[in-house]
């Protein structure tokens, strides 16, 4: 099963080595992490996407927490936390294909973000299900290049602390 | 004032209480050993890195302090990096420091420049890169701090060339403040009292004590306990000492090599109580089939030791030592009166296991056997020695018929498995304890690994005695090869060996030779009566093997017995 852990760390040099360690180490999969400074430039937090059953998510959440720079780790559950990714595609543009780019980035409220005479460059973000059906209807135009962010996610409303 | 990092390293270290420390100087360390030799710091230089940290290593064991090595960059860190997995795996109090080439080199493949932060990360409780001077005090606080509190480790401290030389002000702080780590020393209050009521309610209770009995100093209250409740116990290879071995409830090692009675009461136990150990699958054999009928309370200072290889019905996450005093607080009163009559039963069984298949071994008046060189070491200490052993069929008749009494005189590398571990580790404690007796059992395998530490311990004049059971195989592999290849000793043989006994001369010590079984009490008496280190070469039984055994994935009750 997939699950989405926080990860609250020290913001320094090593911890992100640590983590990935971690899971390499043992044998853990990594879908995605992402990583960056909070608010609080002294501590970075980690979207990390993993899968396994519930004794390798349980075995998973103590090892992060055993780590000396790990400061809290939120296993986030289904329907109660925000997530969204960030995705940048180039794709070929041509006369017949720039009015369906247009359109979709229209329905899927992306943006194009550079454009060359063969290119569209589109940004487009949100949820695994959107990111993953903008990339479907964007193949058959021909994809010439993906980046994706990872997912990045948060508790809902007043959870967490708020 | 301002100090050297050199002069700032050997304060924190004096601050910390560290009396001894095991290294071998290197170019960039240079600066902290030219201020050692003005310290009252004690500096005993080893013959290679991995044995300064067995040595710290069998240091930490024995006195239940932080063990100390030091050594240059490059080859002389990376030649740390077993001493510390050794370490990691027991859950042994070390700090490692190693020399760096100066910050402004690193990454640069400078001369003798390793990443060991990056090398040793997974085999270390916590390490760190010291890259500025006013950070050195603050980060051995911290090291100190995470080695021997919650589940003990070694740290690792990288230092710097121009942080060893350059200078800062100098204050040692009073206490480590780390935000993320907070390790968890009283167990729940509610866990216990419902493992209490699941002890009263067995039938056929089992104790399983782990290493962390004798890591938290709570032998006397798990002993308590046990003789209280009348509970049998057993105990992991790590454990040995934690229970007295000689107490009529003790059932003997559990495991691969485990006693028949305590392989059989455990998995015939309804309930086992899981102290400080963590299921190692040379403990619990074919995991399916362990202790199929029991249901399982466990005490760990480590809350990812708890339910990692066996579903566990009561955890509680704890200090060993605090959860016992808890558990002993709440066992009076009527109710946990009796308990010899409700386990008769259960104590008959067991009983009638032990009958029926004693640990032994035919001496005869020829061929030296194995276990009978441990037992007559034994005997010549009445047990009161620190033991320390190699790896292999050595360890395992050092377990099985050395029977120790007290925690903190067996060190032995149980989790890692590590040759070459005994010698340096026995050097360690005794250093720590120069008026006992520290005696290391030895494979003829095993002591080649780190033979050179001879010359320590005639240097340091630490009288370790070591006792080979030299039977010209690596022969814990060669029982494998015979049981499970078909008798194919590839590569097992040791055709060429050196004479040990010329060898311990050659170094400046004592050796002794031991051929015939009557010669063997002869020459411990004589190792024993002499006042410096002593190589005693015992030619035992080449094919004689370790039994009882569990072979790998079997359940425990499939032990070949022989």
């Amino acid at each position: 099963m997939r699950h989405t852990i926080n990860v609250l760390v020290e913001n320094e040099f090593g911890v992100l080595a640590r983590v990935a360690g971690l899971f390499s180490g043992r044998g853990f999969n990594i879908d995605s992490l992402s990583v960056a400074e909070t608010q609080d430039p002294t501590v970075s937090l980690m979207t990390i996407v993993t899968r396994g059953d519930d004794q390798i998510i349980e075995q998973i959440i103590k090892q992060l927490h055993k780590l000396v720079n790990v400061l809290k780790v939120t296993d986030l559950h289904e329907g109660q936390y925000l997530d969204r990714e960030l995705v940048l595609v180039k794709v070929a543009a041509t006369a017949e294909t720039k009015p369906e780019i247009l359109r979709l980035m229209d329905i899927f409220r992306g943006k194009i973000v550079d454009v060359s005479p063969k290119t569209y460059t589109v940004e487009v973000t949100g949820g695994e299900d959107k990111i993953r059906a903008v990339l479907e209807l964007m193949r058959p135009l021909g994809i010439k290049e993906v980046v994706r962010t990872g997912k990045v996610a948060m508790p809902r409303g007043m959870q967490n602390g708020g | 004032m301002e100090r050297t990092g050199a002069e700032i390293f050997v304060e924190s270290l004096r601050k910390e209480g560290v009396h001894t420390l095991f290294g071998y100087p290197g170019g960039v360390v240079l600066n902290i050993y030219d201020v050692l030799y003005d310290s009252d710091i004690r500096h005993i230089l080893v013959r290679h890195e991995q044995a300064a940290v067995h040595a710290a290593d069998g240091y930490a064991r024995a006195t239940g302090e932080v063990g100390v090595a030091l050594v240059t960059s490059g080859p002389g860190a990376t030649n740390t990096v077993t001493g510390l997995a050794t370490a990691y795996m027991d859950s042994v109090p070390i700090v490692v420091f190693s020399g760096q080439v100066p910050t402004h080199l690193i990454g640069n493949d400078a001369f003798q420049e390793a990443d060991i932060v990056g090398i040793t990360r997974p085999c270390t409780k916590h390490n760190y890169l010291v890259k500025d001077v006013r950070d050195l005090a603050r980060v051995i606080k911290e090291a100190f701090y995470l080695a021997r509190s919650g589940r003990p480790g070694p740290v690792l401290v990288d230092l710097p060339k121009d942080v060893i030389v350059g200078r800062a002000e100098y204050v040692y702080p009073e206490a480590a403040k780390l935000r993320g780590y907070n390790p968890t020393y009283e167990g729940h209050l509610g866990q216990i009292k419902k493992a209490l009521k699941a002890v009263h309610e067995s039938r056929r209770p089992v104790v399983y004590a782990g290493g962390g009995v004798i890591l938290s100093n709570a032998s006397r209250e798990l002993t308590e306990f046990a003789r209280r409740l009348r509970l049998p116990v057993t105990t992991t290879l790590m454990g040995l000492g934690a229970f007295p071995g000689s107490d009529p409830l003790f059932l003997g090692m559990l495991g691969m090599h485990g006693t028949y009675r305590a392989n059989m009461a455990v998995s015939h136990a309804d309930l086992l109580v899981a102290v400080g150990a963590r299921f190692d699958d040379r403990v619990t054999g074919k995991i399916d089939e362990f202790a199929p009928n029991a249901k399982i309370v466990h005490v760990d200072i480590d809350p990812t030791s708890i339910s990692k290889n066996v579903q566990v019905d009561i955890p509680i996450v704890g200090d060993a030592k605090n959860v016992l005093k808890k558990m002993l607080g709440l066992v009076h009163g009527p109710e946990w009166e009796a308990r010899d009559e409700v386990l008769r039963e259960w104590h008959a069984e067991i009983e009638a296991w032990r009958r029926a298949h004693r640990m032994d071994y035919g001496q005869g008046e020829d061929v030296i056997k194995p276990q009978y060189v441990v037992e007559q070491l034994h005997e010549a200490t009445a047990g009161r020695c620190i033991v320390s052993t190699e790896v292999g069929q050595n360890q395992m008749w050092a377990a099985q018929y050395f029977r120790l009494e007290e925690p903190r005189c067996w060190l032995t590398s149980g989790g890692l498995g590590t040759m070459g571990y005994g010698f340096p580790a026995a050097i360690g404690a005794q250093a720590a304890f120069p008026d006992r007796v520290v005696i290391d059992i030895a494979g003829d395998g095993s002591i080649q690994m780190n033979i050179q530490e001879l010359a320590t311990a005639v240097q340091y004049e630490l009288p370790v005695k070591v006792a080979i059971l030299n039977n010209g195989f690596l022969g814990m592999v060669r029982q494998w090869q015979e049981l499970f290849y078909d008798r194919r000793y590839s590569h097992t043989r040791m055709d060429v060996a050196p004479d040990f006994v010329k060898l311990a001369e050659a170094y400046g010590a004592l050796g002794l030779r031991a051929t015939r079984p009557d010669e063997v009490r002869p020459v411990i008496e004589q190792a024993l009566a002499h006042p410096g280190p002593v190589l005693m070469d015992f030619h035992v039984d080449p094919e004689e093997g370790v039994y009882p055994m569990v072979p790998a994935g079997a359940p425990l009750t499939k032990m070949l017995l022989l």
